[in-house]
């Protein structure tokens, strides 16, 4: 459900608007979840050249990682899935507090 | 994704019309499928099933995974009269995750007192509907008993599609009402679309059980909404 201010805040209008300044711009999404999640499966989190982002895809557990995969698929253009969690512990630096997994599904807009 | 994609699901999106975006994880193309749009095949039954639900989910199709991104206007609740079962329609319908706004000209019942905590309008509801329109994700029900109001907000009701209309009053008081929706040109199978009796049969006898009755109802009616949405996106389209 979404309310007043997530609207304002809604990651997709805000990619729509700053591709329309001319920016490069990645798209994070959540594409399936495991057990506890922090967001939902369709989440997304956008990322410009500069690292600037909005929206969440984990609620701050793994942002950070994601940014840093998003920078490189703006700069190559190709798709990636990464996936978080605490199976995955000894492929990723960075996992979910909360013991869930999520797969996160970056691409580049345009 | 494609750019053209994600403008034309903003703009899906803001119109409070269902979207889905495909894509295909293999090669990361993707498409836009708005609600009613036909697809062939599994992919088809996996959009339909993604519409009805409101859930987005990855799905396997003849060894091809797909994400189906569903974006479905959250929903609404307008109840036209501030009565007792709209004091209890209220938190149930916010628990429910139903955005609910009342609509009522008497300003004696709309008050703020009565209604703390929900958006609530003490205008004629063919006033207040002119500026905040009925949509096919939008629920009306109307139970003010005085046909001067309800009869504004069926109207608008049956035109936009809502995805559901219930009006409060006996067998006796629906009969009269029939009547003069005819009489506004408004079909038998139109008119069949109001649940009245309001609220599933639960034998409910207080305010309170009405309103839950009615919350159930149009739980109900939102996720078997598939027909009555599509049929109306064919008309306007």
């Amino acid at each position: 459900m979404q309310n007043p201010s997530e609207q304002i805040r809604d990651p997709l209008l805000i990619a729509e608007s700053w591709m329309a300044e001319g920016r490069d711009v990645a798209i994070a999404t959540v594409v399936e979840t495991w057990g506890s999640a922090p967001r939902p499966v369709g989440s997304h989190l956008v990322i410009d050249e500069a690292g600037n982002f909005e929206g969440s895809v984990s609620g701050g557990c793994v942002e950070g990682s994601v940014i840093a995969e998003a920078m490189d698929v703006i700069s190559q253009g190709t798709p990636r899935m990464l996936e978080f969690g605490v199976a995955d512990e000894t492929a990723w630096q960075v996992g979910l507090s909360c013991g869930g997994r999520i797969k996160v599904y970056v691409e580049r807009l345009g | 994704m494609d750019p053209y994609c994600l403008k034309k699901l903003n703009a899906e999106r803001q119109a409070r019309r269902a979207a889905l975006l495909l894509t295909d994880l293999g090669d990361g193309r993707d498409r836009v499928i708005k609600e009613g749009d036909p697809v062939a095949g599994l992919l088809g039954d996996a959009v339909k099933q993604a519409f009805l639900s409101g859930r987005s989910s990855v799905a396997e199709i003849e060894g091809r995974a797909f994400f189906l991104n569903v974006h479905v206007p959250p929903p609404r609740l307008v109840v036209i009269g501030a009565v007792h079962i709209s004091q209890a329609l209220a938190p149930m319908a916010k628990i429910a995750g139903y955005d609910m706004e009342i609509v009522d000209p008497r300003t004696a019942f709309a008050t703020p007192e009565r209604f703390p905590d929900i958006k609530l309008f003490a205008e004629w509801p063919q006033d207040i509907l002119e500026q905040r329109p009925l949509d096919p994700y939008t629920a009306v029900a109307v139970v003010t008993h005085d046909p001067k109001i309800d009869d504004q907000a069926l109207e608008r009701a049956l035109k936009a599609g809502c995805f559901y209309v219930g009006a409060l009053g006996s067998r006796k008081t629906h009969a009269k009402r029939v009547e003069r929706l005819k009489v506004l040109g408004f079909s038998e199978d139109e008119i069949a679309l109001i649940h009245s009796p309001i609220g599933l049969d639960i034998g409910a006898a207080s305010p309170a059980e009405i309103a839950v009755a009615v919350m159930a109802e149009v739980i109900k009616a939102f996720r078997a909404r598939g027909l009555q949405t599509a049929r109306h996106l064919e008309k306007t389209a």
